[in-house]
């Protein structure tokens, strides 16, 4: 049984309707993907599944659970973790004080808090005081992915989180997911930086006006440029 | 105006009486403010709670002869729980919606706690004694002060003190805080943001009612004092910036002094300061002084 199934939804905002029937599945461990431009649906199929966004129709299943139709915060509580693109860190709250409220002790007792999360990214020791606000780009990804550890989810939305990096900073987040990979948390990674998310991926979802297009191994899609030419350059 | 300048202590009394008085608005502003800061609601209803607590302190004193103490209790646990039924029952339906629909709501329920006051208490102005204990005046060494109002002077600081370390210093405060700036990311981190309103909503709604217990020896409990209170309350966070504890203590000690002193030195024309006072903080500092100004857009 995978560990979560999305099941043909179908999500609207207001009259306008965003996904018409994603389906995909991640297995434990795994990093699935949504690839695509701007607009296709890959954060409406996250807020879905995080349920900020409710799907109107389809299922999803987390773990064995029905969660289509629960309040966020218990969608949360169950191990499903968002990162959000906009990173939508607290301004006036210290760098620690935004860790400090996600807290949440692991289900089996050997999860994450400040000192793991600083090994993690020991950028964020140092300015553990300073306001989330005056934080650089690459300072507030990083803050934001430690924030949701401090959850201990057992599965992580991650949406774009190498939009508006520096190059470097990309590389040193590309190790720093493929930890997070090795230490067993699945992931869905949405991401239009092609080599950050071939790099990472077990399998790859191509999206496109909110519909999966192609679904394949990163080698298959390789083998594929056209694919890729087609879906992803303007 | 002489008397301030010949008499040291006369002066020093009207000191304390503008830290009184400020203070006891201040306990009520308070809660007001709280509300708005985490809610975005301005509670127009917050004057009628605060009425609600003077009554309340007259039906424990008087009805039920109770200690004065136990009429600040039942006043912040009667509040408490009208808020909560006031909250899950109407309010938490109207977040999404309109500014004006919550104003709408505010002010229907200021109409009609307004009548069941007079329903319940009647229209006579009430009296309400002085605790035993805090009736007499107390020796400053120079002069006498009501012992009554010096104890106002201590609990509106100790009641700062304790909501400024409740939100600042506590987890539950920085989820609070968390709460204003952004709530669907805080849901999405597994926090249960409704329980946050309702708790905010008690929390400011009890203080209006300790506010009015404690006000009731001094301004008796009648109809109408709801609407009086509620525009000292906006003069208040106004001037202080709206959603700021710092502001509402400052702002309620500011207008204790311009009250005070103004009605000492132009007898009557005190209500004139105040909001002299008031249009001169929209128009050079319109998001008060320890706000902030509101960003465009959300």
């Amino acid at each position: 049984m995978p560990q979560l199934e999305v099941d043909s939804i179908h999500t609207s905002y207001g009259l306008s309707q965003v996904l018409f029937g994603i389906s995909l599945k991640v297995e434990p461990g795994e990093i699935v993907s949504l690839i695509g431009r701007n607009g296709v649906g890959k954060t409406t199929t996250m807020r879905s599944i995080i349920g900020l966004t409710p799907a109107s129709s389809g299922k999803i299943i987390f773990e064995g659970r029905d969660i289509t139709n629960l309040p966020t915060f218990k969608i949360s509580r169950m191990g499903l973790g968002f990162v959000p693109e906009e990173r939508r860190i607290f301004p006036q709250l210290t760098v620690w004080e935004n860790l400090d409220i996600a807290r949440r002790p692991a289900v089996n007792g050997d999860g994450w808090d400040e000192e793991r999360v600083f090994t993690l990214f020991p950028d964020l020791k140092d300015i553990q005081g300073r306001a989330g606000g005056v934080l650089s780009g690459g300072q507030q990804q990083m803050l934001t992915i430690a924030r949701s550890l401090m959850n201990n989810p057992r599965i992580l939305l991650l949406d774009e989180p190498s939009e508006g990096l520096a190059p470097k900073v990309v590389e040193d987040l590309r190790a720093q997911v493929k930890l997070l990979k090795e230490s067993g948390l699945s992931i869905v990674l949405a991401e239009q930086n092609l080599n950050f998310v071939l790099y990472l991926s077990d399998y790859c979802h191509i999206l496109e006006k909110g519909e999966i297009k192609f679904s394949g191994k990163p080698q298959e899609l390789r083998a594929q440029p056209e694919v890729l030419e087609q879906y992803l350059t303007l | 105006m002489d008397m301030l300048l010949s008499s040291p202590s006369f002066a020093f009394i009207q000191v304390l009486n503008s830290i009184s008085l400020g203070m006891n608005l201040f306990i009520i502003a308070a809660g007001l403010s709280l509300i708005f800061g985490v809610l975005r609601v301005i509670n127009f209803a917050h004057g009628v709670f605060y009425m609600f607590g003077a009554y309340i302190m007259y039906s424990v004193t008087k009805e039920f002869h109770m200690n004065f103490f136990w009429g600040v209790i039942a006043a912040a646990i009667g509040l408490a729980v009208i808020a909560v039924l006031i909250e899950r029952g109407l309010f938490q339906w109207l977040y999404d919606k309109e500014h004006l629909m919550q104003l709408l709501l505010t002010f229907a329920i200021v109409l009609i706690m307004g009548d069941l006051a007079k329903i319940i208490w009647g229209t006579d102005q009430l009296s309400v004694s002085y605790p035993e204990s805090l009736s007499g005046a107390t020796n400053l060494g120079f002069t006498f002060y009501p012992s009554y109002r010096l104890m106002l002077c201590i609990v509106g600081p100790l009641i700062f003190l304790g909501l400024w370390f409740l939100i600042e210093k506590t987890r539950w405060g920085r989820l609070t805080r968390a709460a204003t700036q952004d709530m669907e990311m805080l849901a999405a981190l597994g926090v249960n943001v409704p329980v946050i309103y309702v708790t905010i909503f008690l929390i400011g709604s009890a203080l209006a009612g300790v506010g009015g217990s404690l006000a009731a020896p001094i301004n008796s409990p009648t109809p109408g004092m709801d609407a009086t209170i509620i525009v000292e309350c906006f003069v208040i966070v106004i001037i202080g910036g709206l959603g700021s504890l710092w502001g509402s203590f400052v702002g309620a000690l500011i207008y204790g002094f311009v009250f005070n002193f103004g009605s000492v030195i132009v007898p009557n024309w005190q209500d004139v300061f105040a909001f002299l006072l008031l249009m001169a903080v929209l128009l050079i500092r319109p998001w008060g002084l320890f706000g902030k100004p509101e960003r465009e857009g959300h």
